[in-house]
């Protein structure tokens, strides 16, 4: 039984495929993050984001991510699904789901990807603002 | 001939999707300081690390002309 999906996308995102794939008559707790793409970034006005991934290296990151949540939580199945190109406003950048017999390692688990997700893939999320745009993070 | 791939920040910073360098073998530290004094724009991002076969490396690491070698500004997915 497959117990992981982790994928990155061109197209955009469904989190029903997300939820059905960790959906397990085990697990009493489903629990989804989904990130979105919001319309400010420290006052400035946001019109788009655009992803650039090293992509095979980006799904390793991604399956041992996976693999720590298996293995550090009491979770039964993780999907760990991400965007890349453009991605507009409202649009989805990332979900991910994991289920679990109880909720408790559900929020954990799912924590605990989206923030070390955040630190370790090699995705990079280019802001396009009106007046320019920037890599997040990259610079002082 | 190391082929480095470059992505984000550092791909503009290159100018291109790849950086060659004329050497058959050098430490990641060697790579860094090479980097840094081609492109001294390097010094104005937040720093980078070297992945060498898909995996982050430490600075001690040997890279030869066969492995598949990145450089990874400041990650920013989510």
């Amino acid at each position: 039984m497959e117990v992981k999906s982790i994928k990155i996308s061109d197209t955009p995102l469904s989190i029903d495929d997300a939820y059905q794939f960790v959906q397990d008559v085990s697990c009493g707790g489903n629990c989804l993050f989904v990130g979105t793409v919001r319309n400010k970034n420290k006052g400035k006005t946001v019109t788009h984001l655009n992803f650039e991934t090293y992509e095979p290296m980006a799904l390793k990151e991604m399956d041992k991510i996976a693999d720590q949540c298996l293995e550090k939580f009491e979770v039964k199945k993780i999907a760990i699904h991400h965007r890349s190109g453009h991605v507009g406003l409202k649009e989805i950048a990332v979900v991910i789901a994991v289920s679990s017999p109880h909720r408790a390692d559900g929020f954990m688990a799912c924590q605990y990807a989206i923030d070390t997700l955040k630190e370790t893939v090699p995705i990079w999320k280019k802001e396009h603002l009106e007046d320019g745009s920037y890599w997040v993070g990259a610079r002082p | 001939m190391i082929k480095v791939k470059c992505f984000g920040v550092a791909r503009e910073i290159i100018k291109s999707d790849y950086f060659e360098l004329n050497r058959s073998d050098l430490s990641v530290k060697e790579l860094r300081s090479a980097l840094y004094e081609s492109h001294p724009e390097f010094s104005m991002i937040k720093g980078f690390m070297i992945a060498v076969n898909q995996e982050y490396a430490t600075d001690e690491m040997a890279i030869t002309a066969n492995d598949e070698v990145a450089i990874i500004p400041p990650v920013s997915g989510g």
